[in-house]
């Protein structure tokens, strides 16, 4: 058997399976060589024997004796064969040993090499040509070969020798799928075998599929590998066994020409595996912020962390949506668009020039921040810009429609995915099972949450059972019923109030607005945003201590207070939109009247200059002359923007003193206080996980309302967030506490998507109304000109597609087509509506069933375990007879009956003054042979089994006791 | 090299099996060399494995390292290290950390969680606070709840049928 006179290490080489990166992995792989010895024997010889080392051949034998594992076969006639293969195989390996010394000693190594594979390559000739021979009766064919090929020199014999192999493999290939032929190629031995099978000419097609199954069986094997509760040396194991099985054979799966082709694939597989996982590193590797979220996991529990995740989530979405705006609007508009200071809308009024640079007014968006890219009033109407052609006004339409679609597309995926993923709970039937096993936080890595972990669980425990004991109690319900009302009562005063309170203010500022800005203090500009940022603040302070009434579990109480800062937040940011709305009315009417001052305005331009020059405008009046409209969009986008900003600011302020300069204060002033700081009065603060997050959504929310008239909101939402991440996580880390009473927050997830989603609606709502219904100002923004800002749509489908296709538009969108569209659409809701609610009605009906069957089995499970000790009482008394020294069994029987009667207490009841009697055969088994027969047959014989586990209960119900005491 | 082999065994990157190998060295810089090559036959002792911060205030991390360490005693290898950081991780399915889950819960190894490893874990969580009639309550109640089969015990069917029910577990 020359298979390993043959291993060359140059092999690698004309195989070329190896991925680049994992040579020295691969390469030293013995399956590898096994696989390259069987070509390297058909093509190259000499030169590589040469080459040749000791510990390959090792090595390839030890993954022989592996693979003979692997491969084994059902056949019993093949097993015979390999038993004789194998000793076969030990003379080769014998052989092989003395070679391998001569080589090592030897310096002119060459020729006893060939000596001795000229023998080996005999003696498989030999043997394969005897199995031909017994097979076909070719003898004399085969003999006369191997005459020619003794008589050859070296190389020629080599060369001879692959000649004569494909000579071979064709005359199988004549004579396939004859059963005696696969026999007869299996019958080769080990090493015959692994050659065939590496020569896929050779196998027959079920063969083949046998093959291709089990390598697809290893592949599959791998993948799920990770998934498998084994110790890791086991799985290091298998894995090293199927990866080499699938190396070695994969090769086989080609056939005849399309082999090459095989070869190929199978290279690029793996090279786009290995770059599927090096682009999952680089992926992972580029998840922002995880370190820093890790750590506030293991500081604070998953709860606040989740609040981080949330926020790096929101930062991804505002990433992709300023890519839109500024990839698509504001650079093709800074970059093509008219420069600054070419048209009227692009450039600072006059009357505002002087003061347009200062900080104050550049800070509150006016001045040159207005007559810039950020805002909608200077995009100039050209249907066309630069030398692309950029439709910038089209663009503009789509991107605003774009980034909202988006949003909802993300966040109904991502709560379909939550749902997808939590949404088998919520039934009470494993209450107490659920708190035992599950209550831990396995984040937890900080001794002080710890703590209040422990604690936390304690008394959910206690909680638990006090209302175990007493499910109901009548004169309590009556007083938190009242306090719940009340509570709710106060919070909706508190609504109410802030909502008129913003109301007034918002009136108040109109009054401001008309007046004149310039003769009001700073307060009285900003009254509005300070106004709303306070109420943001210090309500949800007062619900906290108003839902102290309440008396709730924690997470109850989180979501009423979510749910209340919700309204809160909600109520304003509507009222602040009412308003607006009424400043867009008045903006509108100022508009009215300085479109009659500009055309009489131009009139009396004309009159004076007509003789002069009587086409179009004169060039002598600069566009900071030009009188202009009050251009409502661009004032809604700098309101949006001057409350984020202002929004911002009191977020940041609030955590620097509320918890820095607190923190700061209670640490260092401590010892020098009355009282101790830190445990009492002001202490360290929490971190406020609801009230982030609302923040952060209604926060949201005004990008969205306000993105599509100030294209720089995502923009700087951006930035907000990413200061906010870096700011908070520093901020949570050195001045906060953890929480008192640690939950997880893995379930509340989904509720704060569903507020998102809400949210997402309701502002995208009145940004769609004014797009829809309020025309455009006549004089600023890329719709001026158009009655509605969607005519754009229009206008690019006349002309800038070809006649047919606005036709087909029109045709489809005309009413008699889109009606019954959406009928269907309508339609099509509703039956998976109610499909879905089927489901879940079937689903509630199983959930039924099960218990109801489980408990069924319960009882029956009882029954059956009694008719089991009844048999046993019938069996002992029986062996109680022929039993005759009674003295030495007493006290074993008591000691059974002890571990017998803890150990099945639950199911047998009362019932456990019985002995097993295999425990005691095992002690007595002399005379107690034929006792546990009796018991068997009488358990077989009970009735009441089920199908599923009560058999098998059974044997355990009376294993315990022998394993406990043994 | 290695971690090419072990991104298939666990649900790790590349980076994250090299930062864990780290860690694991830095348990110990003397016992833990640098070259894994040859694959030395090192193991930590439980002491130093269960003062990571992961596992120091963790009420079963005595258990966790048992469970996952091939001499059942705590001590692990770089491999069980890696193993149970694998499982512990956000990416391994619930199945897998059911079955682990189990294991740790069952504290005398018989395959089954019977009282007295309920009453253990209850006495780890709750730090002994609980009075003995409230632990055998809970202890009866969880046995009332989960055991399908009515052996007075839960095996890993029934743990895994109501583990997995539970909306908490996967975190």
């Amino acid at each position: 058997m020359p298979r390993d006179s043959l291993i060359t290490s140059e092999s690698d080489i004309d195989v070329g399976l190896e991925l680049a990166g994992d040579e020295d992995e691969f390469s030293s792989h013995p399956e590898e060589h096994e696989r390259e010895r069987h070509r390297g024997k058909r093509r190259e010889g000499d030169r590589e024997k040469k080459k040749r080392g000791h510990g390959k051949r090792r090595k390839a034998s030890r993954s022989r004796e592996r693979e003979e594992e692997v491969q084994a076969r059902p056949d019993k006639r093949e097993r015979e064969r390999r038993r004789r293969a194998k000793s076969d195989r030990e003379t080769g390996g014998r052989q092989r040993d003395e070679e391998g010394k001569a080589k090592i000693k030897s310096g002119k190594v060459a020729k006893t090499k060939k000596n001795i594979t000229n023998e080996k390559t005999k003696k498989q000739e030999e043997e394969e040509e005897s199995e031909d021979r017994n097979a076909k009766g070719k003898k004399k064919h085969g003999s006369a070969k191997k005459e020619e090929k003794q008589e050859d020199g070296g190389r020629h014999r080599e060369k001879e020798k692959t000649k004569e192999v494909k000579k071979k493999k064709h005359k199988k290939v004549v004579e396939t799928s004859s059963e005696q032929e696969t026999s007869e190629q299996e019958d080769n031995g080990e090493e015959d075998n692994e050659e065939k099978e590496v020569r896929p000419e050779s196998l027959t097609p079920e063969e083949l599929e046998r093959l291709k199954e089990a390598v697809d069986d290893r592949k599959k094997l791998i993948q799920v590998l990770r998934g498998k509760p084994w110790p890791m040396k086991k799985k290091l194991v298998t894995l090293r066994e199927s990866q080499q099985f699938v190396e070695k054979y994969e090769g086989a799966l080609g056939k005849g020409k399309g082999r090459k082709l095989y070869v190929y694939k199978v290279m690029m597989t793996k090279k786009w595996m290995k770059f599927q996982r090096d682009f999952e590193n680089f992926r992972t590797a580029c998840i922002p912020w995880e370190m820093k979220i890790k750590e506030i996991e293991s500081h604070f529990g998953s709860s606040v962390a989740s609040y981080f995740i949330f926020l790096r989530w929101m930062y991804g979405i505002n990433m992709i949506l300023f890519g839109l705006t500024f990839g698509l609007v504001m650079v093709p508009e800074a970059l093509m668009g008219r420069p600054y200071g070419s048209i009227p809308r692009k450039t600072v009024p006059r009357a505002e020039e002087a003061s347009a640079m200062d900080f104050a007014v550049l800070w509150d968006f006016g001045g040159y921040a207005q007559y810039s890219v950020l805002f909608y009033g200077y995009y100039n109407n050209q249907r066309a810009i630069g030398w692309l052609k950029f439709r910038m006004p089209l663009s503009y339409f789509l991107v605003g429609v774009g980034t909202v679609a988006y949003s909802y597309m993300v966040v109904i995926r991502t709560m379909a995915r939550n749902a997808n993923e939590s949404g088998v709970g919520d039934d009470n039937s494993f209450n107490f099972s659920w708190k035992v096993f599950t209550s831990w936080d396995y984040l937890i890595g900080n001794p002080e949450t710890a703590d209040n972990k422990f604690a936390s669980i304690t008394t959910s425990f206690k909680e638990a059972i006090l209302e175990e004991q007493e499910s109901c109690k009548d004169d309590n319900i009556h007083l938190t019923r009242f306090l719940r009302v009340l509570a709710n009562f106060l919070v909706l005063c508190c609504l109410a109030g802030s909502g008129y309170l913003i109301y007034f203010v918002v009136r108040r500022s109109q009054k401001f607005a008309l007046d004149g800005l310039e003769n009001h203090t700073w307060w009285e500009r900003n009254e509005v945003n300070m106004v709303m940022s306070l109420l943001g603040m210090f309500c949800p302070m007062l619900f906290d201590v108003i839902s102290a009434l309440e008396n709730y579990h924690p997470r109850v109480a989180l979501q009423w207070q979510l749910g209340r800062i919700f309204a809160l937040f909600l109520g304003n940011l509507y009222t602040f939109i009412i308003a607006l709305m009424d400043e867009i009315n008045l903006k509108r009417e100022e508009e009215n009247i300085v479109k009659f001052n500009i055309t009489t305005w131009e009139a009396s331009f004309y009159n004076g200059t007509v003789s002069e020059n009587s086409t179009g405008l004169p060039f002598t009046v600069q566009p900071a002359d030009v009188p202009r409209g009050p251009c409502w969009e661009t004032m809604v986008g700098q309101e949006f923007v001057r409350l984020i900003i202002s929004d911002t600011m009191t977020t940041y302020i609030t955590l620097l003193i509320g918890d820095f300069l607190r923190a700061v204060f209670v640490r260092f002033l401590n010892h020098c206080w009355c009282w101790d700081l830190e445990a009492g009065f002001p202490s360290y603060s929490e971190f406020d996980v609801s009230g982030n997050v609302l923040g952060l959504i209604f926060n949201q929310g005004m990008i969205w309302m306000g993105a599509f008239y100030a294209p720089c909101l995502p923009a700087l939402n951006v930035l907000r967030l990413h200061v906010s991440m870096y700011l908070q996580c520093w901020a949570v880390m050195c001045c906060n506490v953890p929480q008192e009473r640690v939950f997880k927050a893995s379930g509340s997830n989904n509720f704060y998507m569903a507020m998102l989603l809400v949210i997402l609606f309701l502002s995208t709502l009145p940004a769609i109304y004014t797009i829809v219904t309020i025309p455009p100002s006549f004089d600023c923004g890329p719709f001026s000109g158009k009655k509605r800002m969607f005519d754009v749509i229009q206008e690019t489908l006349e002309s800038d597609f070809p006649a047919w296709f606005s036709k087909v538009f029109s045709y489809a969108s005309n009413p008699g087509l889109v009606l019954p569209f959406i009928l269907l659409m309508i339609l099509a809701i509703y039956y998976l509506q109610s499909t879905s609610k089927s489901y879940k009605e079937a689903n509630v009906e199983l959930k039924k069933k099960l218990q109801t069957q489980n408990e069924e089995n319960k009882k029956k499970n009882k029954r059956a375990a009694l008719k089991a000790q009844m048999d046993l009482e019938e069996a002992r008394k029986a062996a109680e007879q022929q039993q005759n020294n009674k003295a030495s069994l007493q006290d074993q029987e008591a000691d059974v009956e002890e571990n017998h009667g803890s150990s099945q207490s639950l199911s047998h009841g009362k019932n456990g003054r019985n002995p097993p009697p295999h425990v005691r055969d095992q002690e007595l088994p002399a005379t107690r042979a034929p006792v546990p027969r009796t018991y068997h047959h009488g358990n077989h014989g009970t009735p009441g089994h089920l199908p599923g586990f009560p058999r098998q209960s059974e044997h355990r119900m009376y294993r315990v006791p022998s394993l406990q005491r043994h | 090299m290695i971690s090419l082999y072990l991104q298939d065994c666990t649900y790790f990157t590349r980076k994250e099996i090299l930062r864990l190998f780290y860690r694991y060295r830095d348990l110990a810089p003397q016992l833990v060399p640098l070259d894994y090559t040859n694959h030395p036959d090192v193991k930590l002792p439980y002491e130093l494995i269960g003062s990571m911060p992961e596992l120091k205030d963790n009420p079963f991390r005595q258990r966790i390292a048992e469970v996952f360490s091939e001499d059942g005693e705590g001590n692990m290898t770089l491999d069980d290290f890696l193993d149970m950081f694998s499982v512990l991780s956000e990416m391994a399915p619930r199945d897998l950390k059911a079955y682990y889950a189990f294991k740790i819960y069952d504290f005398n190894n018989d395959d089954f969680i019977c009282k007295s490893d309920l009453e253990k874990t209850l006495n780890k969580l709750t730090r002994n606070e609980l009075t003995e009639d409230e632990v055998r309550m809970v202890c009866e109640k969880v046995i009332d709840e989960a055991d399908l089969d009515n052996d007075g015990r839960l095996s890993l069917e029934d743990f895994q049928h109501m583990i997995v029910r539970a909306p908490e577990f996967l975190r």
